[in-house]
């Protein structure tokens, strides 16, 4: 002990005069990101006619403000450590749930009322279950996953199409900005919800438990942080997220229908990869996941502009992201440890 | 370190004026399945003091301090707070009370601020919001009252395990307790980082906290520790003075016979020095791995004990690993009783008769969730290979032999591995290796963070071993302990072997030739502790995460 105490001492002491903070090291990930999109949009610009328009940019919103806002509540559960691969047959069910009960003469407020409680309820449910028995957050979600997708077709196998009038105005209602570039209100919910969701993790302590839990689940408890009910509740908020985007979804198609956003979770789950959030957690922003979306969304714009490909390029455009970033943060921890 | 001018004696009547324990309890008892952990055990706490807890690994010192702070509800007995009952439901409603813990290991979030880490759960708050400003501002505060000069936003993960530990202190403070309980909190800091530490502990202590310390280190307690309260196999052996007890009465209190032990050791292997005969059972020549340790030639005969001393760093466990094939080779040979080997997998040293234990016992070493049994046969399973199965017979009978012969506690097979002291699970690995009979064992600070008393039965063991014909590779950050064991010491620098001395080298000699200019310059920034940060462990072997590796798993 008394013998390699001094270089000990040595080595740390020298480790702490000469360490500087990397402030952006915790952001470079989402900055990344960033560059990527305006890389991406880039390209699209010079290649591409009328690709460099803010209605192009705008469109990037509008068409996936569902994935956005369920890409929101997929952070807060990666952020914990853990996943949700309901989301997407939670979306599906919020669709059919919508359109079944507004075709049954449902009132539409009533119906946003009831898909959002189905929603948080499942996710709060599966929270619990996670929690009191310790069961890995994959599989309780699976099996959560089957469960929404199988109650889509216990209500209905066909395609049920939705003619309230209040949806159709949501799906119809633009807002239109200066410079002519016209947005949805769908747009204007998911830009809320993502800043709602910066000030959750943020500035509240129910948020800072969210980072906490993903830094150490054990040393939160020991620090005396309630693990428990955030952990449950961070999949309640991604339930809530999910059939918040279902309502979206059923805005954007104008139906419900069992067959919807499949593999959509996985949508998420790779915007959210791809904006820098770390699979293991603790580490990560909405923003970022915000980026990721984005990312996705123009490497779509990109495909369909050039007319030829097919869109299942798409695909394998974020599964080549999704593997880079992956090792990208990687080679980024290994160096920071 | 008898001189305790500095040190204010809070008996119930004493100087400290404090007639009331803040903490007393009574007659706990505290049993788990199959095993009596605390029995019929009291325990006073009183403000202004630092009271060291004192016992062998399964005295049961960790198990009373989880009573104490509600992760355990005790079987029987009583603790009082203030002079009221209480039975917290967990370390949140016990900090909410003012006993605050901070554990061996750092209980902190790496992920995020130094001030969050202080204030998490507790944050100012305005207009329902977060003041991080405020937090900040707070939380430098706080470090400023402990003379800490860190930036309280910077990230917790970018600061070495010493400060970590400091913070976990400002944070189990900062909620003004009364009661601060310190498990273990020196063994991963350096001489200059404890001495730091106790002035902080004597800082709270003069402020009326009353101070829980555990430690192994006896001269540690001995410096500032007021009283202490002795723990042996979950019975109270008593509550003594500091200044009444010397180390050797203390000692035999902790663990309840004579330090013969080590007396024998010494014997053992001096008697075993005599019969080392000719034949190598490992020759290495020119053995290198770049970047990991510069080539170098070893000899290791049957029954001989050969040490590995040098500082951390010095390339003693990439040594190793090399010998056990965990690491590749990239220059060399090795002879396995005279033949050319080729040990690019432990599996291949395994089939060669090589057994290693790691330095990392929790992470490459016991399976916590797995049983004594399971743990033991593990390795002799592999030997087998997965198509023949232990039978159950044997393997019971394999257990209660090596669990006798080790005096592993609790004796039940059944126990799991995660629920030993650290003594014991280093004797379990121990066994797990020995039960496959290898002809060289390496074992890599096998007595690090255990008690005195299975230090000097694994030293012990060591020594027996080797009498026997093993062959032994004996690494220890203790020069005492390799200079008492080993028939040779190989003695390591900067990654180079820069020396190899017969077994009458003392611990003076080894540490010339440490300390000795030889080599590189130990300011040179690229040398073993280059800048890098240490609180992560990766299982790769660089130099920096030996550096880590020691000081967190420690």
């Amino acid at each position: 002990m008394t013998t390699t105490a001094p270089t000990r001492s040595d080595a740390t002491g020298r480790r702490s005069a000469t360490r500087r903070p990397i402030v952006p090291g915790r952001v470079l990930p989402v900055v990344a990101t960033f560059a990527l999109f305006v890389l991406l949009f880039g390209v699209g610009s010079v290649r591409y006619e009328g690709f460099a328009s803010g209605q192009v940019f705008a469109n990037l919103f509008i068409d996936n403000a569902f994935l956005i806002v369920l890409a929101v509540g997929m952070t807060f559960v990666i952020l914990t450590g853990g996943i949700d691969l309901s989301v997407g047959a939670v979306v599906a069910l919020s669709t059919m749930v919508a359109a079944t009960a507004l075709k049954a003469g449902l009132p539409a407020p009533l119906v946003i009322l009831l898909v959002l409680a189905i929603g948080t309820g499942l996710g709060v449910l599966m929270g619990l279950v996670i929690h009191h028995f310790e069961i890995q957050p994959f599989i309780v979600t699976l099996a959560g996953m089957f469960l929404a997708r199988g109650l889509c077709f216990v209500i209905g196998v066909e395609s049920i199409s939705i003619k309230d009038p209040f949806f159709r105005a949501l799906a119809t209602g633009t807002i239109e900005l200066p410079g002519g570039v016209v947005i949805t209100w769908s747009v204007v919910i998911a830009l809320a919800i993502v800043a709602a969701a910066v000030w959750v993790l943020h500035r509240t302590r129910f948020g800072r438990t969210v980072y906490a839990i993903g830094g150490s689940e054990s040393s939160a408890t020991l620090m005396g942080l309630a693990v428990g009910r955030v952990k449950v509740a961070a999949y309640g908020i991604s339930g809530l997220c999910a059939s918040i985007a279902g309502l979206l979804f059923s805005v954007y198609m104008l139906s419900g229908y069992g067959l919807h956003a499949v593999g959509m979770e996985l949508d998420a789950i790779a915007s959210v990869v791809i904006g820098g959030t770390l699979l293991s957690g603790g580490v990560g922003y909405v923003l970022g996941s915000l980026l990721g979306v984005l990312v996705l969304g123009v490497i779509q714009t990109l495909i369909s502009f050039q007319g030829t490909l097919s869109s299942w390029w798409t695909k394998i455009a974020i599964g080549t992201l999704l593997l880079l970033f992956i090792v990208m943060q990687r080679l980024f921890m290994r160096r920071t440890s | 370190m008898t001189d305790t001018s500095s040190t204010t004696v809070a008996e119930p009547d004493g100087p400290g004026g404090a007639a009331d324990p803040v903490v007393a309890m009574r007659a706990i008892t505290m049993e788990f399945p199959g095993v009596r952990a605390l029995q019929d055990v009291d325990f006073r706490l009183f403000p202004g003091e630092v009271h060291a807890l004192m016992g062998e690994n399964g005295a049961g010192k960790s198990t009373l301090i989880k009573v104490l702070t509600g992760v355990y509800t005790s079987t029987s007995g009583t603790t009082e707070l203030r002079g009221e009952r209480i039975a917290f439901s967990g370390p949140g409603e016990a900090q909410a009370s003012g006993v605050s813990t901070v554990y061996q290991e750092v209980n902190l979030c790496p992920n995020l601020s130094v001030a969050e880490n202080i204030l998490l759960g507790r944050e100012p708050r305005r207009f329902g919001s977060i003041d991080m400003g405020a937090t900040r501002a707070r939380a430098a505060e706080l470090l400023g009252r402990m003379g800490l000069t860190i930036d309280p936003g910077s990230i917790l993960a970018e600061h070495p395990i010493a400060i970590q530990q400091l913070v976990a202190i400002a944070r189990a403070v900062a909620v003004d307790a009364q009661v601060l309980i310190l498990d273990e909190p020196t063994s991963s800091l350096d001489q200059d980082e404890v001495a730091e530490l106790f002035r902080i502990m004597r800082h709270l202590r003069d402020e009326g906290v009353a101070i829980l310390f555990v430690s192994h280190f006896l001269e540690q307690v001995y410096e500032i520790a007021d009283r202490m309260t002795v723990l042996r196999n979950g019975r109270l052996v008593g509550e003594y003075l500091t200044t009444d007890l010397t180390r050797l009465q203390l000692v035999s209190a902790m663990i309840g016979r004579e330090l013969g032990a080590l007396a024998e050791v010494e014997r053992l292997a001096d008697a075993a020095a005599d019969d080392v005969d000719g034949t190598p059972v490992l020759e290495a020549t020119g053995l290198g791995r770049r970047g990991s340790i510069a080539p170098f030639d070893l000899r290791i005969a049957a029954g001989e004990v050969v040490g590995l001393a040098g500082l951390l760093g010095s390339g003693r466990t990439e040594l190793a690993r090399l010998l056990f094939g965990a690491d590749r080779a990239d220059s060399g040979e090795v002879r396995v009783d005279g033949r050319a080997l080729s040990l690019r997998t432990p599996r291949s040293a395994i089939a060669a008769g090589i057994a290693f234990c790691s330095e990392d016992r929790k992470g490459e070493g016991i399976l916590a969730d797995l049983s004594i049994r399971d743990n033991l046969v593990l390795a002799m399973q592999a030997a087998r290979g997965w198509a023949r199965p232990i039978p159950r017979r044997t393997k019971d009978e394999l257990v209660e032999t090596w669990v006798t012969a080790l005096d592993i506690r609790p004796s039940n097979p059944d126990a799991l591995v995660g629920t030993l002291s650290g003594g014991n699970q280093q004797k379990v690995l121990l066994a797990r290796w020995l039960v496959t009979q290898p002809r060289l064992l390496i074992l890599d600070e096998p007595t690090r963070g255990i008690d005195i008393g299975a230090k000097a039965q694994i030293q012990k063991l060591v020594a027996q071993l080797a009498a026997e014909g093993m062959a032994v590779v004996y690494i220890s950050a203790e020069l005492e302990e390799v200079a008492r064991l080993s028939h040779r010491v190989v003695v390591l620098k900067d990654r180079t072997k820069v020396a190899e001395l017969d077994g009458s080298a003392s611990v003076d000699d080894i540490m010339r030739l440490i300390a000795s200019a030889e080599g590189a310059d130990p300011t040179d920034p690229s040398g073993p502790d280059g800048p890098s940060d240490p609180t992560r462990r990766s299982p790769s072997s660089t130099h920096d995460d030996v550096v880590l590796t020691e000081q967190v798993a420690s």
